[in-house]
């Protein structure tokens, strides 16, 4: 971050925040209690829509999905007819809340080159609910994502969190909820220059906190004071974050493709048992899908990566999602970084499901794919009880869409958070309203 | 539509094209240079295929049409007729049944990097950006592209592009030439060039020339920096052209060939400009010294200047909802190319990324759905169009490809569904009538060079 004090006053000067304009303000729908009736369901749990079902949402909680289900009395009720209903979508891992501009290096928080700490790093504390993306993302469906931090300084990139995307929200549903690791190529070249110095700073940090975790508070250890001892290579903060982690509190995403490294995060976990493994982006995840899926290894990976992008990606294929979850791997949609944004998960699960019609290729059921960017990833972050799914008694993240929600043409109508109707208005919305023709009236396009 | 104006220049460019023709050499004044106009032409053959016919099949034409059950017929590397089922299948054609598929020419991808920016991704395969000075006409893309690119492949049979631009990079003002080739993987470049393409000329606008070049403490380092290079450096190309233009050059420049060349109307330019103040003064700045903008590439702004872009005959080639990634993506919209087609301007879907290269379809399916939600009805086969013919004609090859017309060359997807559908695939791939991808035919799957005996060879990708 090279934020400048100059710029930061100028910003703060022009930063009042703009009324909402009328034009765009939701529709008189309701929030909490409602019903959708004669809309194609989709639960998210992996099964087939349900044409013309009927949803049923109090409290801001599901009570029903489904094709049987009955409407109490004095509920409103929305008619669902040729739409479809679903989940509001998860991304497991994302920069929302981190960034404003990707490449506006001072509005970026999703990585510190020259941080002193990284383990110890915690993104809650810099999540932005307002931040652009965030509307972006919620007006194409997204609800709820994990927020990772990128390593940037060393192997270990900080501490995730769980936000949801709802409008005027705090927005955090748990911080502290991950930590990510790097062991691939990436590992290697912030650990120094290769795999090995990679592998051998994550086990010395791994034996550092699980050392700290067993010192009793103010007592030395061997003569060192309190706290680290003094050849430590890790900061007290960073071994601190890394107790969740030995104890088994809080998952390690480990980011590997190859195959090797594959199986090389499959022997930690039988070298460290009480790790929660999640290994991110296994793009030869399907060479070795037998093995991730005994270990019950959960995946996150990118939809359709079939370039050869680095030595660690030889054989990518977009039918590695499919053969993984064939071999009975829990796989979610990853990979949304960059121009690969979350709105474009619809999209990605959709070409699984073009995949799964083509010879020779692996791809997914409809429902699998729904469940792949819902309920999986809701999954694989801890809160598969919380939100994720149409099923009774979840929070109720809906999406209304005017179509096929993984289908190229269609787009959310209505979206509710946890049962509270959503705002769809955003930059590019306002920018939409605006330049309907491209020339000006009256009046500058400053004043319309 | 407004777009039609443009193809004039194209016209003009490919009749004057020396390019088309065979190398030569010019009859010198006896102190000055000599140099060939063509020293790296094109050795592409078309591979043999069997007369073909494809029935049944909703057919998308390419210029904005949509024959339901219509038959193509493809022989000697050509299109010799489009029609509907009343057209008769002459006998020695192989029938191809497309009931309940899909037929569209060859998709065209006015802006990738393939081969300049190969797979792997490696230190070593950088040859995009010749980031060493802002302006940098002399430099070719053909020379950068290593044909063994695994990307060529999947766009292929993932994407159906039977045609790319490879491009120079942004990080100069003029990043030099660009090259035009067939989707056929061949041992030289030489021999995946399109035959008689014209040339065309990457200029970039905006963020990237000045941060690059700012970022060494040189000029440019702001915009009216980067205009006041450009600007510079047109006045010396054009006093070079008029030297040429007299048998008065004592010494060739490769640079200002280039660039005088542009002022010719023998090279297209192919202007990276994401604002559209930007791309205002582009305009006027092509005005000042006299030359075309073929098209404005990653154009996000294009809809806020849609009358302006008509008017002018200039080409927005675009994704369909890329957003935010920089300061000056903040204001793309998805409605972008809606916009601009409602408003009579010519829009291109261009990919910039050799995964986005793989839909083009799909992200044109996009820019129409958008448009839709704010009630701007286009139908398919315009959609369609701004994928096939109208980057033929940004490019200056709309006579020999992009659209299925008598005449033009075979290249051709057959899709197993509607191309705008997610769930859609290309099912066989024809360039000049040859078979070149048939998901049902592992034979007819490339692979290159760089794939064989690693992991995942010959898999589906």
């Amino acid at each position: 971050m090279k934020r400048s004090a100059l710029l930061a006053a100028v910003l703060l000067l022009a930063g009042t925040a703009l009324p909402a304009r009328a034009a765009d303000a939701p529709p008189a729908l309701p929030s909490g209690d409602f019903a959708v009736t004669g809309a194609t369901i989709a639960v998210g749990d992996g099964s087939a829509p349900i044409p013309g079902g009927t949803l049923v949402v109090r409290g801001g909680r599901i009570v029903a999905a489904g094709k049987s289900v009955a409407v109490p009395a004095g509920i409103p009720v929305i008619d669902g007819t040729g739409k479809w209903v679903t989940p509001g979508l998860v991304t497991a891992m994302t920069d929302l809340g981190l960034v404003d501009v990707g490449a506006v290096d001072e509005s970026n928080d999703s990585y510190a080159g020259t941080a002193r700490f990284s383990a110890g790093l915690d993104v809650s504390v810099a999540i932005d609910p307002d931040a652009p993306p965030v509307a972006i993302s919620r007006a194409s469906g997204i609800t709820r994502a994990g927020v990772a931090p990128l390593a940037a300084n060393a192997i270990f990139a900080g501490q995730g969190a769980v936000i949801d995307l709802a409008a005027n929200g705090p927005g955090m549903v748990k911080s502290r909820a991950f930590q990510v690791v790097e062991l691939g190529e990436r590992g290697a070249e912030l650990a120094g220059g290769s795999r090995v110095a990679a592998q051998a700073l994550l086990r010395n940090a791994l034996r550092e906190a699980r050392e700290l975790a067993q010192r009793k508070p103010g007592k030395a250890a061997d003569g060192d004071a309190p706290g680290q001892p003094t050849d430590a290579l890790l900061t007290r903060a960073d071994a601190a974050a890394l107790i969740p982690v030995v104890t088994g509190k809080q998952p390690l995403f480990v980011h590997v493709e190859r195959a090797a490294d594959i199986r090389g995060v499959l022997a930690l976990g039988r070298e460290f048992p009480a790790l929660r493994l999640v290994i991110v982006g296994a793009g030869e995840g399907w060479r070795v899908a037998g093995e991730i899926a005994q270990a019950k290894v959960p995946v996150l990976a990118s939809a359709l990566a079939d370039l050869p992008n680095t030595f660690e990606t030889l054989a990518v294929t977009q039918s590695n999602v499919g053969r993984m979850t064939a071999a009975g791997v829990k796989v979610a949609l990853g990979g949304f970084y960059e121009n690969d944004q979350p709105r474009y998960a619809p999209q990605f699960a959709g070409n699984l499901v073009g995949l799964s019609r083509l010879p020779g290729a692996t791809g997914l059921s409809w429902g699998q794919a729904l469940a792949a960017i819902t309920s999986i990833p809701a999954d694989i972050l801890g809160e598969g009880a919380v939100f994720g799914s149409l099923k009774p008694g979840l929070a109720a993240d809906i999406v209304i869409w005017d179509g096929d929600p993984l289908e190229v043409a269609s787009a959310p109508v209505t979206i509710y958070v946890a049962g509270s109707l959503q705002s769809l208005v955003n930059h590019q919305s306002r920018l939409r309203q605006r330049y309907r023709r491209s020339t000006e009236g009256a009046l500058p396009k400053a004043y319309e | 539509m407004g777009h039609m104006a443009m193809h004039g220049l194209a016209a003009l460019a490919l009749l004057a094209s020396p390019m088309a023709g065979m190398a030569e050499t010019k009859p010198a004044p006896a102190t000055g240079p000599v140099w060939q106009e063509n020293p790296y032409p094109s050795t592409y053959k078309p591979y043999p295929g069997d007369p073909t016919a494809i029935v049944g099949a909703t057919v998308f034409d390419g210029t904005g049409g949509e024959i339901a059950n219509g038959t193509v017929l493809l022989k000697g590397g050509r299109i010799v007729a489009v029609g509907d089922a009343r057209l008769a299948v002459p006998d020695g054609f192989r029938r191809i049944d497309g009931t309940g598929k899909f037929v569209t020419p060859g998709v065209i991808d006015i802006h990738s990097h393939l081969g300049v920016y190969a797979s792997p991704q490696v230190a070593a395969h950088s040859d995009g950006n010749e980031a060493t000075a802002p302006t940098t006409p002399q430099v070719w893309a053909e020379h950068s592209v290593w044909p063994q690119d695994p990307g060529f492949s999947r766009a292929l049979t993932n994407g159906g592009v039977t045609t790319m631009q490879i491009l120079p990079g942004s990080a100069n003002l003029i990043g030099g030439r660009s090259v035009v080739l067939k989707n056929v993987y061949a041992r030289t470049v030489q021999a995946m060039k399109f035959p008689g393409a014209p040339y065309g000329m990457k200029m970039a606008c905006g963020e990237n020339p000045k941060r690059v070049y700012g970022g060494k403490g040189q000029m440019p380092s702001t915009r009216m920096g980067n205009m006041a290079v450009d600007r510079q450096t047109w006045i010396r190309a054009a006093e070079y052209r008029k030297k040429r233009a007299e048998g008065k050059l004592t010494d060739r420049d490769l640079a200002m060939d280039t660039m005088a060349d542009v002022l010719d109307g023998k090279i297209l330019v192919q202007n990276h400009c994401y604002r559209a103040d930007e791309m205002a003064q582009v305009i006027d700045m092509a005005k000042e010294f006299g030359y075309k903008v073929s098209a404005f590439h990653h154009a996000v702004e294009a809809y806020k200047i849609a009358d302006l872009l008509r008017d002018n005959g200039i080409c927005a080639a675009i994704w369909a909802d890329w957003w935010g990634f920089k300061m000056e993506a903040f204001d793309a919209i998805p409605e972008n190319a809606a916009l601009l087609a409602d408003q009579g301007a010519c829009v291109i879907i261009h990919s910039d990324d050799a995964n986005g290269i793989q839909r083009l379809n799909q992200e044109a399916a996009k820019a129409r759905a958008a448009g839709k939600r704010m009630g701007i009805t286009i139908p398919d086969g315009e959609v369609i169009r701004w994928i096939t013919l109208n980057p033929a004609k940004a490019l200056g090859i709309d006579r020999q490809t992009g659209s299925l017309a008598q005449g033009k060359m075979g290249d051709v997807v057959l899709w197993n569904g509607n191309p705008l559908s997610v769930y859609s695939r290309p099912e066989k791939v024809w360039i000049d009538g040859a078979l070149l991808f048939d998901l049902g035919d592992p034979k007819r799957r490339p692979v290159s060079d760089f794939e064989l005996g690693l992991p995942g060879e010959g898999d589906v990708k």
